[in-house]
C-alpha cells in the first residue's frame, strides 16, 4: 500500500488524523497532512487509512495497493 | 408550489414534522436529484443523496460565494454586515484557501486536545452554575448555549465580561424570526465590537490568544489586513456557537430517550466518541442544507445542472441515505463508523470539527458523571424547537435532577 498525501489539495479538517492517527498528522505549525510511514500496515490499519481516505473532504489522499 | 412558469414542485426548506423534536424532515421520498422551489422565488436543485453530495460539495464547478447573482437565497437578504471581507464561508479559492491556511494550524487536533483542559474547566463551571442555581433548570440556557459560547469567546481571546452583548446579539443573527434588517444590524454591532478589540490588541500589542495572533504575527507579516482579521473572527465567533450549543441540547434528549445508552456509558466511557459521531450523524442540525451555486455545466448524481443554477446540499438527507447506513432512522451506537457529512465536505468543511467534537464529548460526559439521575421537568413540545433557527435546536429543556 502505497500513501500519497496531496498538500496543496489538504484543507486541514483533520478527518484522516482522527480516523488513522498512527498513520496520518498535521504538520506542526502548519496544520496540512503529512504521512508519517510508508511502513506495510496491518489489516486493521489499512482499513482505517482507506477509511480516512474516503473521509477526506478534499480529496487530498492517494492510496495505491 | 408553483414556479413563475407554471410548474408544479415541492417547496424547501421542509417543514419540520409536528412532533419531531429531534430527526431532521424526511427526504427518503426525494430523488438523488429534484427541483424544489426557494422562499425567495428561486428554484434551485436539492441533491438529497450521499454520494450525491459529496460529489457537489467537492466540485470545482461550484461557487460558495453568497453574493453572487443567482445564488440559490432562502432569504432576500444576507444577515452579513456590509463588508463581509475574511467571511471564508462565503468565498471560493483561490480567496478562501489563501484564509483557510493561515487558520488551520489554530485548529488542528493536537492544538485542539492543548485546549482541551480549558474545556473542560469551563463546561464543568456551567454545570456547577446549572446546579447552584437550583431545580428545575433550563439546561439550554444555563448550560448548552452559555458554555460554548464561554469556549469560544476564551479560544478567540473576547473578554468575559462583554459575554453577555456577544450572546445576545449572536441569536439575533441566527434567528430567521428577526427582519434581515434587525439580523444585519445585530452582526453588523457584532463586526464593529470585534474591530474595536482587533485594534485594541494591535496597540496593546497582547498576543496569546487567536484574535491577538492574527491581528498582530498574520498582520505584521502582510498575510491579512486588520479588516480580514475582523472578519474571520466573526465568521468563527458566529460557527462557533449556536452550532455546538444547539448540539450540546439535542443530544442531551436524545440521551434521555434513552437511559440505557447512559448506563453503557458509565460502564464504558470509551464509547463516547463513537456516541458523538452518531449524534452528529442523527441529529444534523444544518436543516437548510449546503447552498450552492454552478459555475459551468457539471453531471451530479445522473443529473446535468447548468452553470448559473443554484443546487443544495441535504446534508441531513444524506445522513440517512439508506444505501449508506442500514436502518438510517434508528440511533445506534454501535453502527460501523462510516464518515458523515455533518460537518459539510469539500474545501469549506468545517474548520473547527475538533473543537465541536471535543465539546460535545466533553459535555455529555461531564453532565453524565456530574447529574446521573437528570430527567426531564417538563416533556419537551413543539414550542420549543428553535425552528427559524439558522441551524436547527431547542429553545428550551427543563431538566431536574
Amino acid at each position: 500500500m502505497r500513501i500519497e498525501a496531496d498538500r496543496e489539495v489538504c484543507t486541514g479538517a483533520g478527518n484522516c488524523v482522527t480516523i488513522a492517527p498512527d498513520v496520518c498528522d498535521q504538520e506542526e505549525g502548519v496544520g496540512l497532512v503529512q504521512v508519517l510511514t510508508q511502513q506495510p500496515l496491518g489489516t486493521v490499519q489499512q482499513g482505517r487509512v482507506w477509511r480516512a481516505a474516503f473521509a477526506c473532504p478534499s480529496g487530498a489522499m492517494t492510496i495505491t495497493e | 408550489m408553483r414556479t413563475p412558469e407554471g410548474v408544479d414542485i415541492p417547496a424547501y426548506p421542509f417543514p419540520r414534522p409536528i412532533g419531531e423534536l429531534i430527526s431532521p424532515p424526511d427526504a427518503s421520498g426525494y430523488p438523488v436529484v429534484s427541483r424544489v422551489l426557494l422562499p425567495t422565488g428561486q428554484t434551485a436543485w436539492l441533491v438529497t443523496g450521499y454520494e450525491a453530495v459529496r460529489q457537489l460539495l467537492r466540485s470545482p464547478a461550484f461557487s460558495s460565494c453568497v453574493f453572487a447573482p443567482g445564488f440559490p437565497r432562502f432569504h432576500g437578504r444576507v444577515a452579513l454586515p456590509t463588508s463581509p471581507t475574511g467571511f471564508m464561508v462565503g468565498m471560493d479559492p483561490p480567496g478562501h484557501t489563501h484564509l483557510r491556511r493561515i487558520l488551520i494550524p489554530g485548529f488542528t487536533i493536537k492544538t485542539m486536545r492543548q485546549f482541551e483542559p480549558s474545556i473542560r474547566e469551563i463546561m464543568v463551571g456551567a454545570l456547577d452554575a446549572m446546579r447552584a442555581a437550583g431545580q428545575p433548570a433550563d439546561l439550554i440556557n444555563e448550560f448548552a448555549l452559555p458554555a460554548p459560547s464561554m469556549v469560544i469567546s476564551r479560544l478567540l481571546g473576547v473578554p468575559y465580561e462583554d459575554h453577555d452583548f456577544f450572546q445576545s446579539r449572536s441569536r439575533v443573527i441566527v434567528d430567521r424570526s428577526f427582519s434581515p434588517e434587525q439580523r444585519g444590524d445585530a452582526s453588523q454591532a457584532v463586526h464593529d465590537y470585534l474591530a474595536d478589540l482587533v485594534a485594541r490588541k494591535q496597540s496593546e500589542g497582547e498576543s496569546h490568544d487567536l484574535i491577538g495572533r492574527l491581528a498582530i504575527d498574520r498582520v505584521a507579516a502582510g498575510e491579512l489586513t486588520t479588516e480580514e482579521v475582523v472578519g474571520v473572527a466573526l465568521m468563527l465567533f458566529m460557527g462557533g456557537h449556536e452550532t455546538t450549543a444547539n448540539m450540546i441540547g439535542l443530544s442531551t434528549l436524545v440521551l434521555l430517550r434513552y437511559p440505557e445508552l447512559r448506563e453503557r456509558l458509565r460502564q464504558r466511557p470509551a464509547l463516547v466518541d463513537n456516541l458523538v459521531e452518531e449524534l452528529l450523524r442523527y441529529v444534523t442540525i444544518l436543516r437548510t442544507g449546503v447552498p450552492r451555486l454552478a459555475t459551468a455545466d457539471v453531471e451530479i448524481g445522473g443529473q446535468l445542472i447548468r452553470a448559473g443554477e443554484g443546487a443544495i446540499a441535504m446534508t441531513s438527507a444524506a445522513n440517512r441515505d439508506l444505501a449508506v447506513y442500514s436502518d438510517p432512522d434508528q440511533f445506534d451506537v454501535d453502527r460501523e463508523p462510516h464518515p458523515h457529512l455533518a460537518f459539510g465536505f469539500g474545501v469549506h468543511q468545517c474548520i473547527a470539527q475538533p473543537l465541536a467534537r471535543i465539546e460535545i464529548r466533553v459535555a455529555l460526559t461531564e453532565l453524565i458523571q456530574r447529574f446521573p439521575a437528570l430527567a426531564l421537568a417538563e416533556e419537551v413540545c413543539d414550542a420549543d424547537a428553535w425552528d427559524d433557527a439558522v441551524v436547527y435546536g431547542l429553545r428550551r429543556m427543563m431538566v431536574r435532577w
